[in-house]
């Protein structure tokens, strides 16, 4: 038990009428990178404002490090870099300026922070850019910088609200290694509504879906609670109609679903999902061999998060 | 070096950063100029009264115009987020902003000592009066301070933060004009709380123990309550 660094049980947080986080626990254990995953207005910032003392929880308990997130708020606060959604940094300052302010804040000694504020500089390639103010750099560079300054201190515990968003694409793949590299020695929980982000950086994930927790896992675990699999699967019928195709598909043993998508001129490619998570493969390949049809694709498409995130968080069947 | 003491040079800083500190030495030093040099030339005088007399009224607003970025700025732009997130107490951040705006005050006051050595060349000043004057505003110009970090500990919105500091000063200030206009019961009440009352008696060169403790209390009653308003996000 004692590298459980973040322990949170029925935490919740009332604004108002509106219940934004809905009697949520979980736990993350030291070294994890957890990505915390839902659609917008979920209640991610939410609980993480919980998780840094910003807020106070309505009802339940979050302890970090150890320390109650309400009763030793400071102990706390100590322990965590936090770096709140969009960014939120003081532009007027030059990026050292900034950076030395933080760590006065947090009361490290001058010898403590120049060498910390080089080191975390160099990490988040910043050495360049040291002299220039906040407001001029650019979105990415900002990211970077909100980085730096929630591990000015070394903390124990990272916490992100969303720490790509509004990124180019070379950027995101930037900061996303910037984290990776940090989870391996630290504990990181990390927010995003972005699907590829989590699968490239996190190590565990919580979706959560109108302030409740709808699941917690890894990403495998998650993609193997998708019931059943698709195929994709073109042919050549030598003359036969697409619909006899069809046919013959859909009457499979364990086809659930046969349906025509478009394919390639004077072929027919079809989609077809099983129920059971047997191979089809091989008796799709069978199929085709017995009716003479030339073989051109056969593809068993693995379930993907989307899907899975897509159905635990509107409750719709993600395949029909 | 204490984390009150790193957001009070953090916002000094942004105040000699950006245009708010010169513009306001500027508008002061015309103001207070023309109020020093005004006695001067027209009643060929060499004192400070004219300038002690209505400097109370000129940091009404003035002081707002200082505090009103100190908290609803940070509110706004989400950095105050950022800035209690660290390991630090809400009343560190109330103070350190507190210091930041006093200390920009106390160097506009300090600039003023230069027509006070230029009066004081041409005719010897009274020195009791003036260096009573200058402890009485400072005494003052604290608690206006304290009043404009609370108004803008209360929104996000430097308008309104300006415009409720000044409504404040302002009735503080006004009360020791209309205390001969209320009923008699009210009077002692609306002349304790009249900001300039209390100037007075140290304008004349009394330094008198009540004033300065109403002073020092307008200063933590404020700071106090821009504390609880910081607090109150985690009020359940």
């Amino acid at each position: 038990m004692t590298d459980v660094m973040i322990q949170v049980e029925n935490l919740t947080k009332d604004y108002g009428p509106t219940r934004a986080v809905d009697s949520v626990t979980f736990s993350v254990r030291k070294g994890e990178v957890l990505g915390f995953l839902g659609p917008n207005g979920a209640g991610k910032s939410t609980t993480m404002k919980m998780l840094t003392c910003f807020l106070a929880p309505t009802g339940g308990h979050a302890r970090v490090a150890g320390f109650d997130v309400f009763d030793e708020s400071l102990e706390v606060r100590k322990r965590i870099g936090y770096l709140p959604e969009d960014t939120p940094l003081y532009r007027d300052m030059t990026v050292s300026e900034f950076l030395t302010f933080t760590a006065d804040v947090r009361g490290m000694t001058s010898e403590r922070r120049e060498s910390r504020i080089k080191d975390i500089g160099a990490r988040c390639g910043l050495a360049d850019v040291a002299g220039k103010l906040v407001g001029e750099l650019s979105k990415g560079f900002r990211q970077r910088v909100g980085l730096a300054q929630a591990m000015v201190h070394d903390p124990d515990i990272l916490i992100l609200d969303e720490p790509t968003s509004g990124l180019d694409p070379n950027q995101i793949v930037e900061i996303r290694s910037l984290i990776k590299e940090v989870g391996k020695e630290k504990t990181v929980i990390l927010s995003t509504h972005i699907l590829p982000e989590v699968q490239a950086t996190c190590s565990r994930i919580l979706i959560i879906s109108g302030g409740k927790l709808v699941a917690d896992g890894t990403p495998d675990e998650l993609r193997s609670r998708e019931k059943g699999s698709r195929y994709r699967v073109v042919v050549e019928s030598n003359g036969v109609g697409g619909d006899a195709v069809k046919a013959k598909l859909g009457g499979i043993a364990g086809v659930t679903r046969c349906e025509s998508v478009t394919g390639e001129e004077g072929a027919h490619a079809f989609s077809i999902d099983a129920q059971v998570s047997d191979d089809l493969r091989k008796i799709l390949f069978r199929a085709a061999v017995d009716n003479r049809w030339t073989l051109l694709e056969l593809v068993r498409e693995s379930a993907n998060l989307e899907d899975v995130f897509r159905n635990l968080t509107t409750g719709e069947e993600p395949r029909s | 070096m204490s984390a009150t003491w790193a957001i009070s040079k953090r916002e000094i800083r942004t105040y000699f950063n950006s245009p708010v500190a010169y513009i306001v030495v500027t508008v002061f030093m015309l103001l207070a100029g023309y109020l020093f040099f005004n006695t001067l030339f027209i009643e060929k005088q060499a004192e400070m009264r004219g300038y002690f007399g209505l400097a109370p009224m000129l940091f009404t607003f003035i002081i707002p115009a200082i505090t009103m970025r100190l908290i609803a700025e940070e509110k706004g732009s989400g950095t105050l987020e950022l800035l209690i997130t660290m390991p630090i107490k809400d009343w560190q951040v109330v103070v350190g902003k507190f210091i930041a705006a006093l200390t920009l005050v106390a160097v506009l006051l300090g600039l003023t000592l230069f027509y006070a050595f230029t009066l004081n060349s041409i005719g010897a000043i009274d020195k009791g009066p003036t260096y009573g004057g200058y402890l009485g505003l400072l005494l003052m110009a604290a608690a206006y301070v304290a009043i404009g970090v609370m108004a803008s500990a209360f929104t996000k919105n430097q308008i309104v933060a300006f415009i409720v500091a000044f409504g404040i000063s302002f009735a503080l200030y006004l009360f020791g004009r209309i205390a001969q206009l209320v009923p008699e019961s009210l009077q002692p009440i609306v002349t304790f709380l009249s900001i300039d009352g209390h100037f007075e008696a140290i304008g004349r060169g009394v330094i008198d123990s009540r004033d300065v403790i109403y002073y020092l209390s307008m200063v933590t009653v404020a700071l106090v309550l821009a504390t609880l308003s910081l607090a109150s996000r985690k009020w359940k």
